[in-house]
């Protein structure tokens, strides 16, 4: 059993473009051009890209939402790129994701009940309407949130718990591995914190390995062993969290981090170029 | 448990019922009222009607209203030509406008929604087809549509319902279509498909329950459109003749005394309106009742 | 020195529900002040009450906003209007929803232009071209006459800050301008709005619920939880010192790239719970004083 859980080769994906004459072959848009990761069994590999950079793509072609149009993914030794939907469906108890507005990802007219255990259901695994409730008040508990939710909707909770919720979704099988595409991203401080916090939980508690995308690389540095940076399609750098903080190596992760606003006043910091170079980092390398 | 807290409080979900006909509002009640009027008059017709509508009584024909100067009380409403009791065929037109209303937009309802799923869950091929029927369909002028089906059919309800099922799918089909593949971008589809769902049982037990409001509306405006289409097929000679009573039926022929006896076109024509406002009404309640569950 | 904007125990409710409870606040010339808070804070409530974009069921059930030394809640509505836009701009939060779809963006300057400064349509499409420039929009002309999706959203937020400075106003409320957008032109855009404050002379009120853009841009700053101001001074004393526990609970929460990944320390429910509690109590006593 190979210690890298995930593994893509050159993978690249690309989608028709509006062209500009009806006959004639599609131009093709390279949303993603060639990514190469490997990320071992029980990490968190940071996933940073700004808009445009394909971040989200990549999360969706590693669940195999999406098709790679090039290159390859490795599941845990299995070749996944173009397996069917009926090849897919045993791994996709093993392969799940964490969407980013939970407003649109829970189904506004279920339940939670219903939502959470969705997936033991198409798996053949619940054994009816008691034990539905039980597992969903189980799935609840793991998360935090009160097992009288159960009989909630979508739109009777607040952004944090609606989180919650997608996240306990995702766990419902006990998958191996996990995308969490900007899963914070909408959220106040206070309720972000307390998210990252569950999600570290988590990963101890289940042994779980994930790959959390983001934009905001101060929510990165709490919860990730490892960074890859993607700009136009492309890793443009990527190691240990550590070192990438502390010394990054290419222009544009060195830019990424100059332009964070830290909450320390800095009077030079708007100035062109800014008198600070990357956040001196504190504390120890990891 | 911390953010339950820190986003203050939430409102319970007490009473969702409660909530729900809040929303309706006055368009609800009032158009609830009038479908549920509508309807116990059709249910008891035979029980609550005055006369039997086929009965004439040729010595009585053209009374007025018993209200009116010159009317009787034997016949509430008065009389047509033929001397029927137009009160009880208002009753019993009730009969026959309901069960047009229903079988017709069922039927339209049912053929229009699986094609219009069809369209919109599969894309490509499937959707070309069925959205290039539609066009070609919507071409032609539903009342010549109707007319060659009653040439084939011959006259009477089951030419009216074959008319507008045949006519009025194509409404379903197209919103459906729209609904379906809107709903099929938002990130809970996408989340069915991680889950492991087939393409038939995200759109069975994901994507069909957040079709129900839409659903439940357009029904509920198609039977007020049914009801109307009856009253115009009249007019052209399609729908029933003779002793059944329909609403259609009775304008058509009061059309031709309006001003020697008024009242034998005045009060289906009323029977029609209230009937289709009651519809919209019912129609635009429900929308507004059932859609804010996704609005937030 | 004067104050540019005063508002003295503010008190809104929409409905049943009290969503400003006293708020004060001052704003001096030219200062830049910083207004934050997590969602359902208030702050959005701050901006909509001086430009008057309340809700319908929306009630000011006591204080003062005084503009300039000036009455903005008893004011005629035709007076008020001839200030926003004017004299009191904004530059919102989402670009794509603030301007008009429809038009191109030269026709949305000039409307502005022309309906405040009188100007003749050559003059304002001067101007506009001027402004955009000011923005480091690079050849304005060609973007005057294209339409607001053919821009980045940071150029969208470039053409709403041209226009929120196009007649010098005293004051300028930023509503989370830059919450929308990627790290590197957040940095841009803050910039822009810094030196368009230097050169037009105007304060800004800067409403957002990141600290670290606080920090950068703001000299001053006031906290609010549950439509209360629960801190208020110098940016830098206030993120050194905080007064507050509240305000330590959300530095705290705040990650930090600088820091490793144990420094974080979610707000503790209590803390919360208990300024909720206070925010009741305060209501139970403004309901009982007489009006």
């Amino acid at each position: 059993m190979s210690d890298i859980l995930l593994r893509t080769g050159q993978l690249g994906f690309a989608y028709p473009a509006r062209s500009t004459s009806p006959f004639g072959k599609p131009v093709m848009r390279d949303v993603i051009k060639s990514v190469d990761l490997a990320v071992p069994r029980g990490a968190v590999l940071g996933l940073v890209g700004e808009s445009g950079s394909g971040k989200t793509t990549l999360g969706r072609l590693l669940v195999r939402l999406l098709e790679p149009t090039s290159g390859g993914i490795q599941f845990d030794g299995t070749e996944i790129s173009h397996l069917s939907e009926a090849a897919l469906r045993p791994l996709r108890a093993r392969i799940q994701m964490i969407f980013q507005d939970p407003q649109s990802s829970l189904n506004p007219r279920l339940p939670l009940a219903v939502t959470l255990t969705r997936q033991l259901e198409v798996y053949g695994r619940l054994k009816g309407r008691r034990d539905r409730r039980d597992r969903a008040a189980a799935l609840l508990d793991l998360v935090g949130l009160p097992t009288a939710f159960v009989d909630r909707y979508p739109h009777e909770l607040s952004g944090g718990q609606r989180q919650r919720a997608g996240i306990a979704r995702a766990l419902a099988l006990q998958p191996d591995f996990i995308v969490a595409d900007e899963i914070v991203s909408g959220l106040d401080v206070s309720t972000q914190a307390h998210i990252l916090m569950l999600l570290k939980e988590l990963r101890a508690k289940l042994g779980l390995t994930v790959v959390f995308i983001s934009h905001d690389l101060s929510v990165i540095r709490v919860l990730c062993d490892e960074v890859a940076i993607l700009r136009g399609g492309e890793v443009v750098e990527h190691g240990p969290v550590g070192r990438i903080f502390s010394h990054p190596q290419h222009a544009y992760t060195r830019q990424l981090l100059a332009a964070i606003p830290l909450p320390d006043v800095e009077p030079g910091w708007l100035d062109d170029p800014p008198s600070r170079q990357q956040p001196q980092q504190q504390g120890s390398a990891a | 448990m911390a953010d339950l807290i820190l986003s203050g409080p939430i409102s319970a979900p007490a009473s969702r019922w409660r909530s729900a006909l809040a929303r309706g509002g006055a368009r609800l009640w009032i158009g609830g009222v009038l479908v549920a009027l509508l309807l116990l008059i059709a249910l008891f017709a035979p029980v609550i009607a005055p006369h039997d509508p086929a009965e004439q009584d040729l010595m009585s024909a053209q009374l007025p209203p018993a209200f009116m100067r010159g009317g009787e009380a034997a016949f509430p409403l008065g009389t047509d030509s033929l001397g029927r009791c137009v009160l009880s065929r208002l009753m019993y037109s009730a009969r026959t406008a309901v069960s047009v209303a229903l079988i017709a937009s069922l039927l339209a309802a049912i053929i229009g929604i699986a094609l219009g799923l069809v369209a919109g869950a599969f894309g490509g091929v499937p959707d070309q087809s069925v959205s290039r029927l539609i066009d070609v369909w919507m071409a032609f002028p539903p009342v010549l549509l109707s007319i060659v089906l009653a040439a084939v059919i011959g006259a009477g309800l089951v030419s009216v319902i074959a008319a507008i099922v045949v006519v009025d799918w194509t409404r379903f089909a197209r919103i459906i279509r729209a609904e379906t593949q809107a709903q099929l971008a938002r990130d809970y589809a996408a989340a069915a498909r991680v889950l492991g769902l087939t393409r038939a049982q995200a759109l069975r037990l994901e994507i069909l329950p957040n079709l129900v409001p839409l659903i439940v509306t357009l029904l509920a405006v198609e039977m007020g459109i049914a009801i109307l289409v009856e009253v115009i097929l009249s007019f052209v000679g399609i729908s029933v003749t003779g002793d059944t009573a329909s609403w259609g039926g009775m304008i058509t022929e009061g059309r031709q005394i309006v001003y020697q006896a008024p009242w034998i076109m005045a009060l289906p024509i009323l029977a029609v309106i209230i009937s289709v406002i009651g519809f919209n009404l019912l129609g635009d309640g429900l929308r507004a009742a059932l859609d804010p569950v996704q609005r937030r | 020195m004067s104050a540019v904007l005063e508002i003295d125990n503010l008190h809104v409710a929409i409905g049943a529900a009290n969503v400003l409870r006293g708020v004060s606040l001052r704003v001096e010339a030219g200062e830049v002040r910083g207004l934050v808070g997590e969602s359902g804070a208030g702050k959005s409530m701050v901006g909509r009450t001086i430009f008057g974009l309340l809700p319908a069921k929306a009630a000011i059930r006591a204080g003062q906003v005084q503009f300039e030394g000036r009455d903005l809640l008893a004011m005629p509505d035709k007076e008020r209007r001839g200030l926003l836009g004017r004299r009191i701009a904004l530059i919102p939060q989402d670009p794509m929803t603030s301007l008009n779809p429809v038009r191109r963006i030269g026709a949305q300057m000039v409307a502005l232009l022309q309906l405040h400064l009188g100007l003749s349509k050559r003059a304002a499409l001067d101007r506009a071209a001027d402004l955009l420039a000011e923005v480091a929009v690079r050849d304005p002309a060609r973007v005057l006459q294209l339409y607001p999706h053919e821009l980045s959203g940071g150029m969208r937020q470039r053409v709403l800050i041209a226009m929120a400075f196009a007649c010098d106003p005293a004051l300028v409320i930023a509503d989370e301008p830059t919450t929308a957008l990627d790290v590197t032109v957040q940095r841009q855009v803050l910039q822009l709005v810094e030196r368009m404050r230097q050169r037009h002379g105007a304060a800004i009120l800067f409403v957002t619920h990141d600290l670290g853009v606080v920090a950068k841009i703001c000299r001053s700053m006031t906290v609010l939880h549950a439509g209360r101001v629960l801190e208020d001074g110098p940016t830098a004393d206030v993120l050194v010192k905080p007064h507050h526990a509240y305000t330590r609970a959300l530095l705290a929460a705040t990650p930090r790239a600088d820091r490793p990944a144990d420094a974080l320390k979610p707000v503790p429910p209590a803390l919360i719970e208990s300024l909720w509690a206070e925010a009741r109590r305060l209501d139970q006593l403004t309901a009982t004083r007489p009006a």
